[in-house]
């Protein structure tokens, strides 16, 4: 309990873990909304989600190392991530899409381990980072430390997230794209083609994906394999935080970030991980207690 | 000739080929072992997923239940396991070939005590979830088991916990622990058949089809089903209790709550051979485990690129199973059943 | 239904026939040295540096001539496989290699939790195995017979660095007993046993352990507990978790401008981290066996720094420690075979027990326990941009700067 202590100590302290929570928070929000994105138009839990954020991070290196500023790179990831998403609907989810969401589980997982080793075989399986040259602010006699490329990770996240929400809002894709997710047989009744509007979604969440990677790949390091760290996370979120809107997976993300920063910081690192499902579980199942408690008013 | 009697060939044509697989081909008995356990993994994993429609993702955790408490047992007995497992330990700690049997002996009879007690107190909570919210709480309670395992230190957390040795020679340890799966394995298929065909098999179907008419039609539905997956934590407990001793070493992560393996192979395994059917597990965790080793024998580099193709292949192409494929196919073949069991 | 199952079951029982076919091999005139290495999963860097060591050494050795064996000579040759980084995998595979490959040697898998996964299997068929990459010392306390690692234990890597600190406290007059000691170690077999040599190495010096952290599998986030760092103000920070672990700190601690005397990880050359964090990894110093610059010579690669080139000439990176232990260890098989003068495990065994030898990676000699107790371990620092010696004194080619320069 020392390290409880500790805080109260140094309150500055609680503020840098904050914004450590946070920060890091705001990136896998990108890669949860993809998710919630996916699954609430197509009915689809995208596995693939992690390698999808892998996958960008390597292309994002790729094209740092021809000499490209590093954030710039992010809507050159993002781009290529489009054009991968696209082909792999063309390829294996257009007949999954109106399957059994499990089906879409299992699908997603058996992509997901294919493109992690094409991703091994293509860029070898050292461990990558990249350099975005920003340095790092102190606040409060250095206690707080803010690395500049997480607050402009920060800052980026949010403003595609902003884009997502007014392109979703406001051009024709966008609308047809709420209007499948609301009621596909409607949508395609009243003309509209949900296997193009399905096409779409499915790339725009690759190319989400692409882009948190080149964000992750200048904050942490990449490796082949780490996809499924991602994957996790961005469901957890999803769960928390329900499918409804992008509103509350942003919450959701900045939220479980800060959360399990604080259990890292009180207990050790060593106890994050078991928090985070231990605490997956929890909300499901006090979820479902307010939901039988529901069914039994209806009785 | 008559469905039954085709049967009874097809049963003892098994049975021939269960006793001779091990002394033809004597270099894969372990791999026909494991195979055993995989064929046990996908017939439990069915209870739920196929015939109760609750698609768990969480029934590793019975297996690492399982293994670790055949451990304590078979080495509780006669050592003190926080000392045994000490990941900088000096001490040496013999086992006598009778310690080691009689350990073994009640290491797997406790292992199914605990994984059903494990089943009967998650199995309230967790199958109040329903539909792919089940599917995700039990992923996370698998994900849940193996860092806490990895954090026990009494257990070796994350450095594992390494079993006693078998008193014997090479053959000998491979044959019996080939015994005892296949022993396993065949009792599993039985009490499985026996229960599918009576009320509790169709009180299992009843709820896959219509959970809420199941209840209103007074079906005891939770009982059933938390009964359901304590049957399911028994066999995969034991089935814990044998792998580790087979493995030698149990590590929390990778071998005893191993989600990303065990976890999801046994529901491709199920879905493979085509789920809600009896025969479907057995013959998708054949198929299966024999394309997984070929690949990982001929196509080193590229073998989880074809495991990859593999699994998208199988969901795509054969979303009922190899066996419902076949039943559409060949309808004449499976009698007057053919429509049922391929409805899902 | 019957036809099916029957035709499924033929198919069946052809598939392993084909597959020990394929398998028996030819003990003509090449030797099979079998391994089951990481290619894919959390471990792949480091078990790409295995393959390449082991691959490099056995073909040195074959264009070298290859080796005498009872008056005739053979080839080396090795079959390899991908664990995944798996504990279960890599026993069963193993397993394969002696049954139904029927190899007689086997060269150790990447990582202390895999080796510990398959000494019981290579001690129960009495097969000699030379670990290169195994240092927890938890592998040699039980007794094992066939199994010799030619790196120093695991314990070693740090401790060393934690001595160094108390010698460099008493010349800036700071007593031992007041410093700090903070560390992440990553959870599993070898990091733990790091982190029992530093506690050990600390209670010597009667310093403070304040931070004592367990980072989990994939060491890819580490920021609560530099949180914490920055809050109690160590004299030393360690750092261990493989290659991503130490990419990892690296970036991490240059992030949060984490402030310490002395910051010390392992796997730094391994995961490259003077080239790939120019800058921010200055100061770093780092636990390895071996070194390039080392004097050391032996007929097959030449002195250390050929071998060094030579790697270099052939996979394009500076040769880190992990591939110069996985050579050696092809070289110990080399110098046992010639030595027992026959292919009979037993012999080797003994063969391999006296081995005495210097090679291009260091002396090599196993204790009773099977560890090699010939070769020291080598501190480096990151110093513009390259790695120095720079302990024990014996070896070092540059003065420790101390305190670090926070980047």
């Amino acid at each position: 309990m020392t390290n409880l202590l500790l805080l109260f100590d140094a309150p500055s302290l609680i503020v840098q873990v904050l914004l450590d929570g946070i920060l890091v928070g705001s990136i896998f929000a990108l890669a949860a909304y993809g998710m919630a994105l996916v699954w609430g138009v197509m009915n689809i839990i995208n596995i693939t989600q992690g390698e999808f954020v892998v996958l960008g991070g390597y292309v994002a290196f790729t094209a740092a190392s021809w000499g490209l500023n590093p954030f710039l790179c992010i809507p050159v990831a993002a781009a290529a991530l489009l054009v991968v998403g696209w082909a792999i609907y063309r390829g294996v989810i257009y007949r999954i899409v109106d399957k059994d969401l499990f089906i879409s589980v299992l699908a997603t997982y058996g992509l997901g381990i294919l493109i992690a080793q094409l991703i091994n075989l293509v860029w070898g399986a050292d461990v990558r980072s990249l350099d975005s040259g920003l340095g790092t602010w102190f606040f409060l006699d250095g206690m707080v430390t803010v690395a500049q490329t997480r607050v402009a990770a920060f800052v980026l996240a949010l403003v595609i997230g902003g884009a997502l929400l007014l392109f979703l809002r406001l051009t024709r894709l966008g609308r047809a794209i709420r209007a499948t997710a609301q009621n596909a047989r409607a949508a395609r009744a009243l003309g509209i083609d949900t296997d193009r509007v399905y096409a779409a979604t499915y790339a725009i969440n690759a190319a989400i994906c692409g882009a948190a990677g080149a964000l992750i790949v200048m904050i942490f390091v990449l490796q082949p394999f780490v996809g499924l760290i991602y994957t996790v996370r961005s469901f957890m979120i999803v769960i928390v935080a329900g499918l409804g809107n992008l509103g509350a997976v942003i919450g959701a993300a900045l939220g479980v970030g800060a959360a399990e920063n604080f259990v890292g910081f009180i207990f050790g690192t060593q106890f994050q991980a078991a928090f985070v499902f231990s605490f997956l579980v929890v909300v499901l199942v006090v979820r479902n207690l307010r939901l039988q408690r529901r069914r039994m008013y209806l009785k | 000739m008559s469905a039954r009697g085709r049967g009874r060939i097809l049963a003892a044509l098994l049975l021939a080929a269960t006793v001779a697989a091990p002394l033809v081909v004597p270099a894969l008995t372990v791999q026909f072992a494991t195979l055993w356990v995989m064929i046990i993994l996908a017939l439990t994993w069915d209870i739920l997923g196929g015939q109760m429609g609750y698609n768990s993702f969480g029934n590793v955790v019975f297996f690492g239940v399982g293994m670790y408490a055949s451990a304590i047992v078979q080495v509780g007995l006669f050592h003190d396991v926080g000392a045994y497992t000490a990941a900088s330990g000096t001490g040496v700690y013999p086992f006598t070939p009778q310690q080691y049997y009689v350990g073994l002996a009640l290491g797997i009879l406790a292992a199914p005590i605990a994984a059903v007690a494990v089943a009967a107190l998650l199995g309230t909570g967790m199958l109040g979830l329903r539909g792919h919210y089940f599917a995700i709480g039990t992923l996370g309670l698998g994900i849940a088991g193996g860092e806490f395992a990895a954090s026990w230190e009494y257990v070796g957390g994350a450095s594992g916990f390494l079993l006693p040795v078998f008193p014997g020679a090479y053959e000998t340890r491979a044959l019996f622990f080939y015994g005892l799966c296949a022993a396993l394995g065949i009792v599993t298929f039985l009490v499985l058949r026996r229960l599918y065909a009576g009320r509790f098999g169709l009180a299992l179907n009843a709820i896959r089809d219509d959970e809420d008419k199941a209840e209103a039609l007074g079906h005891h539905t939770v009982r059933n089903k938390v009964l359901a997956w304590c049957v399911s934590a028994f066999f995969v407990g034991l089935a814990g209790a044998i792998f580790g001793n087979m493995n030698g070493l149990i590590e929390p992560r990778e071998v005893a709550f191993s989600g990303a393996t065990f976890g999801v192979w046994m529901v491709l395994m199920a879905l493979l051979g085509g789920k809600g059917t009896l025969w479907g597990p057995v013959i998708g965790a054949i198929v299966f485990h024999v394309f997984k080793e070929l690949f990982w024998t001929y196509l080193l580099g590229w073998q989880r690129v074809a495991l990859g193709l593999l699994i998208v292949g199988i969901v795509l192409f054969f979303p009922l199973g190899l066996l419902g494929y076949a039943r559409e196919r060949w309808p004449s073949l499976f009698g007057r059943q053919a429509v049922e069991g391929a409805k899902r | 239904m019957f036809r099916l199952l029957a035709a499924t079951l033929l198919a069946l029982a052809a598939i392993p026939f084909a597959a020990t076919g394929a398998a028996a091999q030819a003990q003509g005139d090449t030797i099979v040295v079998g391994a089951a290495v990481s290619l894919t999963g959390k471990f792949s860097t480091d078990g790409q540096h295995t393959k390449n060591g082991y691959e490099l050494a056995v073909k040195r050795v074959n264009d070298a001539g290859g080796i005498k064996v009872g008056g005739k000579t053979y080839k080396l040759e090795i079959k390899l496989y991908d664990d995944e980084s798996s504990n279960e995998r890599v026993a069963s595979l193993v397993e394969r290699l002696i049954v139904q490959d029927n190899v007689k040697f086997i060269l150790g898998p990447y990582s202390s939790p895999l080796t510990a996964a398959i000494i019981p299997v290579t001690e129960k068929f009495k097969i000699p195995m030379i670990q290169a990459n195994a240092a927890s010392r938890s592998l040699f306390t039980k007794g094992y017979r066939y199994a010799f690692a030619v790196l120093s234990t695991s314990d070693q890597y740090l401790s060393s660095a934690v001595d160094l600190l108390a010698e460099k406290g008493k010349e800036t007059g700071k007593q031992p007993s007041s410093m700090k000691v903070a560390m992440a170690m990553g959870d599993d077999a070898f990091s733990l046993d790091v982190r029992a040599g530093i506690l050990e190495a600390a209670k010597k010096n009667g310093m403070q352990v304040v931070i004592d952290d367990k980072v989990p599998d994939n060491f890819t986030d580490i920021s609560a507990t530099l949180a914490r760092v920055k809050a109690v103000k160590p004299d030393i920070f360690l750092a261990s978790g493989h290659a991503t672990g130490a990419a990892t700190a690296t970036k991490q601690v240059a992030d949060a401008k984490i402030d310490v005397p002395m910051f010390a990880m392992t796997h730094c050359d391994s995961a490259q981290i003077a080239e790939k964090f120019k800058g921010i990894s200055e100061g770093i110093l780092c636990a390895s066996q071996w070194a390039p610059t080392l004097s050391y010579k032996d007929k097959w690669f030449g002195s250390a720094g050929d071998y060094n080139s030579l790697f270099k000439k052939t996979y394009g990176y500076e040769a880190p420690y992990q591939a110069a232990e996985s050579s050696a260890a092809v070289l110990v098989f080399a110098d046992a075979f010639a030595r027992a003068g026959s292919f009979d495990t037993e012999k080797v065994r003994d063969a391999i027990a006296a081995t005495d030898m210097e090679t291009f990676y260091g002396h090599i000699k196993f204790d009773d326990t099977g560890k090699n107790i010939a070769k020291p371990m080598m501190l480096y620092q990151v110093q513009n941009g390259d790695y120095v010696v720079v302990a024990p004194t014996k070896f070092a080619t540059a003065k420790l700067i101390y305190p670090r320069k926070t980047p």
